[in-house]
């Protein structure tokens, strides 16, 4: 078997203990790669526990640009004895193998068709390090120096890195900076380097940043002008609220007093959570909560309380696998159905698509002008692939024109020159009526907010009639949505085509390779990327424009195509389902294959005629 | 910005407080609970606190639950806003409420199946979580809104008005209070007007977590004989372990009162509330003695009302959280959009 060549165009899995002190050197491994101008995307694959059990962390490296899962390894770096055969078993024929041969293992362990590398990383701790915490850490950064010798990496680039790491920590810097040259020693002196996988400096990285969705939406949250989050541990959600935290001790401290902009609740439970971002939204702050299928569950009579009340709120859901606890660690996009319509009677929220941490940023703030707006709950769909991964992508930017919209408030001067005011009143047309903080004008402008049907004017009422036009202006209010939510992205492909492919959020990524790939078959399908629920005009439209679409989900039920069927009136058949929902990111191979495969059958039929 | 307050004198015979309102300027909507319900007397209680120590009416902000309790906030200060959430749930609200406003009052008003079944855990954690708030749970021992069913307050062995016989150990939620950590504990009876009254001053004019247990009789369903919580039950079980009454600094201190059995203590904007020991051996500043108290009163088969508990300067989730002084929901895109150069240092992180 011929050993795998590539440059520039490969994967690495590292598998390794959960709590091993493994994850911030395979980061630097990735960042090493990155900062030699080579775009990487790299995954962490972990369990529900906190030390033990396996993780793995899957780094594509991909000169051409490609962020999705591209399936496959070609280098395992297998450092967990536990889950060596199944690690032996991922490895593309041709690939490498890289462990730790202190200890002997038996021919029947290895495979014929790869080639393997053997470090006696345990030994060369040992010899090195007295220190048993020393040594478990040391081997790691060992082993990312061997690494710089076999693909050929910048060792250079790591100690910059290292250096970042360490500033003004000179103990901690010089040691691991040794360990760094003593693994890369070690490889030079004694396997043939580099071996066919190979990093060449490029300059494809650019300006772009590296960043995780939940750092990057908590971002948002800090530039969107929250200042209330109330929150509770829940996987992938809880970096959000934490980074959340961590930034706003920089950025939202006034300078003078020291005071803190910002008031943070780690709750008892997500029901505490959203009630107090309902409370604090109520009165006017700005306020959020991050959490996941499981919190969105408890939240649902609370945001049926905040729909028809019409009170703003943001909920970042970091989606992972369902359903009940289901695949905690892993990631879906499998809650679009359970927050379009949560809550019991008729009830409808917004939701946003981001695609990438960058995306996660803008949507992010984006939801609170939307929240305010009109005012109701709005859900930020992410999920654990974009939201707990490092993902290179634009870097952040504002418009530093731009005002936080706060929506129709009325003030104690509109109030005072004789405004009327109607809690529900649709006092401009577009179904959104004006609001008041509480303790706006002593006399004018207080009303009873209740989760009971009311009148215009937030009198209690449950005349038929008074409900119905209470109900119908909601409808109104969520066409005007329709409006002010971010439009779909169109991608038209080079020729005419009769095929259309509708996808969301964090399949982007994959996306756009399996496009590229499809083209490069001949297969031309044009796309649509949603952002938001309820859809535009030109979702319809692009459905209406094409025989057939394919709708391209991670979850079982295609929940977006029955939103789109149930929302948009369409016939079924007309939407074709490509879901993945194995917990693993979907990848380009799986997108393109499911779709060259059912064109082929399909145009096994005459063609009748060819669309826009 | 201020705005001159211009009630309507209708009534130019009633009295007008400081700020030139009348009584009926704190009022609500008619009330629609039943004729003789507790609750209503607690409203006016509310009423009489509030006109009594000048409170602007819009700078009360009403918070409640589900329940007839928790419909209550409709019948007082009409002027305020009102917030029904949903069952069990105040607490929370009521605590986003107070971050995003700190300068407004908070009154959370509940009822024993709202705040000791299904909200027992919310309770528990605003407690805790010491959000400056006026808490009024309203203690029938039923269910008033479904109809009767025992709430999580009912005495072991009370009987409903059906006959069935409660077999549960109640939740005291003055005893559940004082552990979790407020700082102003009290109860009162819905029929003692004179002691409700100064209790609901002094839990407004407190600056962090005031509780105040009110029984509260339902005439509906538990108000026979056999129930703990009826008119006549608690008239005889009664055991007051003091009264309050306010001096405010702008009225001349009288000393009415015979030393050794008056304490003082003044609040933070110098208003001072006298205490009037009924017990001379009762001290509320001691959270401790108060439970040893309510626990041996409660064996003998006593109710304490009274104050059981404050602490002088107690210490609310604002200053744990060290927010601004500023209300939250008053900063611009100024204060809380950090600028250009942040950004950038941000994006240069990530790289
Ligand atoms: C989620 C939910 N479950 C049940 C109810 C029905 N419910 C309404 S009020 C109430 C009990 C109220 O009891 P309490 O708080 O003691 O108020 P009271 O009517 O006695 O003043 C119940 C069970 C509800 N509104 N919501
Ligand atoms: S049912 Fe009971 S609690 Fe409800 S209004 Fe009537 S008397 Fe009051
Ligand atoms: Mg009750």
């Amino acid at each position: 078997m011929k050993p795998i060549e590539a440059v520039n165009d490969f994967v690495v899995k590292f598998a390794n203990v959960n709590g091993s002190g493994s994850a911030s050197a395979n980061t630097l491994f990735a960042r090493s790669v990155q900062r030699m101008g080579v775009p990487v995307s790299p995954r962490n694959i972990f369990p529900s526990n906190i030390q033990g059990l396996p993780t793995w962390y899957e780094v594509r490296v991909s000169e051409a640009g490609w962020l999705g899962r591209r399936g496959g390894v070609d280098l395992m770096v297998a450092m967990n004895p536990q889950t060596w055969d199944q690690d032996l078993q991922e490895i593309e024929p041709g690939g490498y193998l890289f462990y730790d041969s202190t200890k002997p293992l038996p021919k029947s362990k290895f495979r014929d068709d790869i080639t393997v590398i053997g470090m006696p990383l345990t030994e060369i701790c040992n010899e090195t390090y007295v220190d048993a915490r020393e040594r478990q850490l040391f081997k790691n950064i060992i082993y990312v120096g061997a690494l710089s010798a076999l693909l050929d990496i910048d060792p250079n680039e790591i100690a910059q890195l290292i250096g970042e790491q360490y500033k003004g920590k000179e103990k901690l810097l010089k040691p691991n900076i040794h360990a760094l040259q003593l693994g890369r020693a070690h490889a030079l002196a004694r396997i043939a380097c580099p071996i066919g996988l190979r990093v060449r400096r490029a300059d494809r990285v650019g300006e772009r940043i590296f960043i995780d969705g939940n750092s990057a939406a908590a971002l948002g949250a800090v530039w969107g002008g929250a200042t209330v989050c109330a929150w509770y541990p829940l996987t992938p959600s809880t970096s959000l609220a934490e980074a959340f935290a961590r930034h706003c001790r920089r950025l939202r401290v006034d300078p003078d007093t020291g005071a803190n902009r910002y008031a943070i609740v780690q709750a008892e439970d997500e029901l505490a959570s959203i009630g107090i971002v309902i409370g604090a939204a109520w009165n006017g702050a700005r306020a959020f909560t991050a959490t996941s299928g499981p919190g969105v569950s408890l939240m649902t009579e609370f945001l049926g309380l905040a729909y028809f009340a019409e009170i703003p709120a943001v909920i970042f859901n970091v989606q992972r696998g369902g359903p009940s606890t289901g695949l905690p660690t892993r990631t879906q996009q499998a809650d679009v159905l359970a927050c379009a319509y949560a809550s019991h009677g008729d009830t409808k929220h917004v939701l946003l698509f981001p695609e990438d941490p960058r995306e996660c940023f803008d949507l992010g703030a984006a939801a609170f002008d939307l929240a305010d707006r009109l005012p109701t709950p709005v859900f930020v769909m992410m999920d654990l692939d974009i939201g707990m991964n490092e993902v290179l992508c634009e870097p952040l930017a504002w418009d530093y024109s731009r005002r936080m919209d706060r929506g129709k408030v009325m003030t104690a001067e509109m109030l005072e020159a004789g405004r009327e005011f109607g809690r529900y009143l649709d006092a401009d047309g577009d179904g959104i009526p004006y609001r008041t903080y509480p303790g706006t004008h002593p006399l004018r402008g207080a009303y009873f907010t209740r989760g009971t049907t009311k009148d215009r004017y937030a009198r209690y009422s449950e005349d038929g009639p008074v409900y119905v036009d209470n109900m119908e202006r909601l409808l109104a209010k969520f066409a005007t949505a329709k409006r002010l939510v971010p439009k779909p992205v169109l991608r038209r492909c080079a020729k005419p085509t009769r095929s259309g492919v509708i996808y969301y959020g964090s399949t982007a990524a994959a996306m756009a390779e399996a496009l590229a790939a499809l083209e490069g078959q001949g297969i031309h399908v044009d796309a649509m990327r949603v952002r938001a629920f309820p859809f535009a005009d030109e979702v319809a439209d692009f459905i209406a424009g094409h025989e057939a679409v394919f709708v391209v989900e991670q979850n079982r039920d295609a929940q977006l195509r029955t939103l789109l069927v149930n929302e948009l009136a369409i016939d079924p058949a007309k939407l074709q389902p490509v879901l993945h929902y194995d917990g693993t990111p979907i990848t380009a191979r799986f997108i393109a294959g499911r779709i060259a495969a059912r064109l082929a059958l399909a145009n096994v039929k005459p063609l009748k005629k060819v669309g826009p | 910005m201020t705005y001159l307050a211009k009630p309507q004198l209708h009534y130019p015979a009633l009295p007008v407080n400081r700020l030139g309102y009348t009584r009926r300027d704190y009022e609500g909507s008619v009330s629609t609970l039943c004729a003789g319900c507790g609750h209503d007397s607690i409203s006016a209680a509310i009423v009489q606190a509030c006109f009594e120590l000048d409170i602007e009416p819009h700078k009360v902000a009403k918070l409640s639950g589900i329940g007839c309790s928790s419909k209550t906030p409709t019948y007082f200060l009409g002027n305020s806003h009102g917030f029904n959430s949903v069952h069990g749930r105040m607490p929370s609200v009521a605590t986003g409420a107070a971050l995003a406003n700190r300068e407004l009052i908070y009154l959370g008003v509940s009822g024993d199946g709202d705040s000791a079944s299904i909200g027992l855990g919310q309770f528990a954690h605003c407690m805790r979580r010491a959000v400056n708030m006026v808490y009024i749970v309203e203690n029938n021992g039923v269910y008033g809104l479904t109809k009767g069913q025992f709430s999580a307050t009912a005495d072991k062995g009370s009987k409903s008005k059906r006959g069935a016989v409660n077999a549960d150990a109640p939740i005291d939620m003055v005893m559940l209070a004082l552990q979790l950590g407020a700082t102003f504990v009290a109860r009162g009876f819905s029929g003692d007007k004179t002691q409700l009254v100064p209790l609901v001053k002094g839990a407004l004019l407190h600056r962090g977590a005031a509780f105040i247990d009110v029984i509260s009789p339902c005439v509906a369903f538990n108000n026979h004989p056999g129930s703990t919580k009826s008119y006549d039950y608690v008239r005889e079980h009664n055991e007051a372990v003091n009264r309050l009454d306010f001096v405010s600094p702008r009225k001349e201190i009288t000393a009415e009162y015979a030393p050794g059995t008056v304490e003082e203590v003044v609040q933070h904007d110098g208003v001072a509330i006298r205490l009037r020991k009924l017990h001379s051996d009762f001290d509320a500043h001691n959270r401790i003695a108060a439970m040893n108290y309510l626990q041996e009163r409660a064996a003998a088969g006593e109710i304490v009302t009274g104050l059981l508990f404050e602490e002088p300067h107690p210490e609310d989730l604002h200053a744990r959280l060290n927010t601004v002084e500023v209300p939250l929901n008053r900063l611009g895109d100024g204060e809380l959009v950090p600028g250009p150069e942040a950004l950038e240092r941000v994006n240069d992180a990530y790289r």
